[in-house]
């Protein structure tokens, strides 16, 4: 069963992308609000893939990015970020401290499903 | 000495008698080599027909074969076409499952508060995340002065949104028509300063008009917009309507019991004095 960890401030965003999560088969969606909530559910729970926000409070996508790939537990979980900053800098600067892929929102519901179970080999 | 004359004879006549059969026994020979080329002959031909028959029969299974195969090649053609028809019809129903699935979050975050900051957030996370736009604003009518009056922004500060007056310009416009409006170029953006939007929604319920929503920009990724943008747009302009109307009514009631519950709790004290 894949894990997917959903980092996302805005619950909007967060709903929609755990509702399209859900249409994976037997894909369990975690949810944070932010990065240190992300965190605090990777050492509690077994993370398959993280979904994560840029623009967030208290700890941002890309710090969380940093962090997850420089942490010898986690580093090798892909993470996906899905952000509003669409600029090719924005997405290279993501891409550099090791985010897997990159989604420019507002996202493609269908791309997002195939990134992910790419990503995860479902 | 000399044979006697009757042996002689007897010789003779057996030697004719022998050789007679030596003939008749040459003759029974070539007579059985005839018979034998007969038969041969009468054995081919009652082969022949057996064999054509055969041959005309796998002719016949050959052709009904064929016919199975054009049969079945052009079933497989059919299912193919079904299949790409149904493949169609697959991408169709997930596009058409996405815009129901943007469409329900965005009318379920709508009505899920009675706080009128928190629906005013939650339109403003539908427009960027949803819609896909930069600068924009949302503006209320003021039902006294009939002023459409700014009440938040995204992307420009609040007060570089100039007000507007209901069927002056082109958000005064939308808020008397109740029609929403779309500029043809949407990629060069519009004029905040002359409150020129390049789509702007009015929030109605039913026919009445509260306000607007108006968006300058999209984000750079965002070239045009999509069928379910449009549903969205709609669903915007009565949703956040009510969303927007029943916080505030809920605000004010709030207030006025607030205020209520206060000139109770002073009349209720005034006899302890």
């Amino acid at each position: 069963m894949p894990s997917i960890l959903v980092v996302e401030d805005s619950p909007t965003m967060r709903q929609l992308i755990s509702f399209a999560m859900k249409r994976i088969p037997n894909a369990k969606v975690i949810e944070a609000t932010d990065g240190v909530d992300a965190l605090k559910k990777l050492s509690s729970e077994k993370v398959d893939l993280i979904l994560a926000d840029i623009n967030m409070p208290v700890m941002d996508g890309l710090k969380l990015v940093s962090l997850v790939k420089n942490n010898q537990s986690y580093k090798d979980i892909p993470v996906i970020i899905i952000t509003t900053e669409g600029a090719r800098e924005d997405r290279e600067r993501a891409l550099a401290i090791g985010a897997n892929a990159y989604l420019a929102k507002p996202i493609q519901t269908q791309e997002l499903i195939k990134l992910v179970t790419s990503l995860i080999s479902v | 000495m000399e044979a006697e004359p009757g042996i002689t004879k007897k010789v003779d006549e057996f030697l004719e008698i022998f050789k007679k059969g030596e003939e008749f026994t040459k003759e029974l020979l070539r007579e059985n080599e005839k018979l034998r080329f007969r038969i041969a002959q009468l054995e081919g031909a009652v082969q022949k027909p057996a064999d054509e028959e055969k041959i005309r029969l796998y002719e016949e299974r050959i052709r009904s074969l064929q016919e199975e195969i054009n049969a079945v090649t052009e079933r497989y053609r059919k299912v193919e076409e079904e299949n790409k028809d149904f493949a169609s019809k697959y991408v169709e129903v997930e596009e058409i499952n996405n815009a129901l699935a943007n469409l329900y979050v965005a009318s379920y975050q709508l009505h899920s508060t009675l706080d009128f900051d928190e629906v005013l957030r939650i339109i403003i996370e539908i427009v960027i995340n949803l819609i896909g736009a930069e600068i924009f604003a949302i503006l209320l009518i003021d039902e006294k002065t009939n002023d459409i009056v700014p009440v938040t922004a995204e992307g420009i500060p609040l007060e570089s949104v100039p007000k507007a007056r209901i069927g002056e310009g082109l958000i005064g416009s939308v808020a008397r028509e109740g029609e929403s409006y779309f500029a043809a170029e949407i990629s060069r953006g519009g004029d905040v300063a002359k409150g020129e939007p390049i789509v702007c929604i009015p929030l109605k319920i039913k026919e009445h008009v509260i306000g607007t929503i108006a968006i300058f920009s999209l984000l750079t990724q965002k070239e045009g917009f999509t069928n379910v943008d449009y549903e969205l747009f709609n669903l915007l302009a009565g949703h956040a309507a009510t969303a927007i109307f029943s916080a505030r009514l809920y605000t004010q009631s709030e207030r006025k019991l607030t205020t209520i519950q206060s000139f109770l709790e002073l009349l209720k004290e005034k006899p302890k004095r």
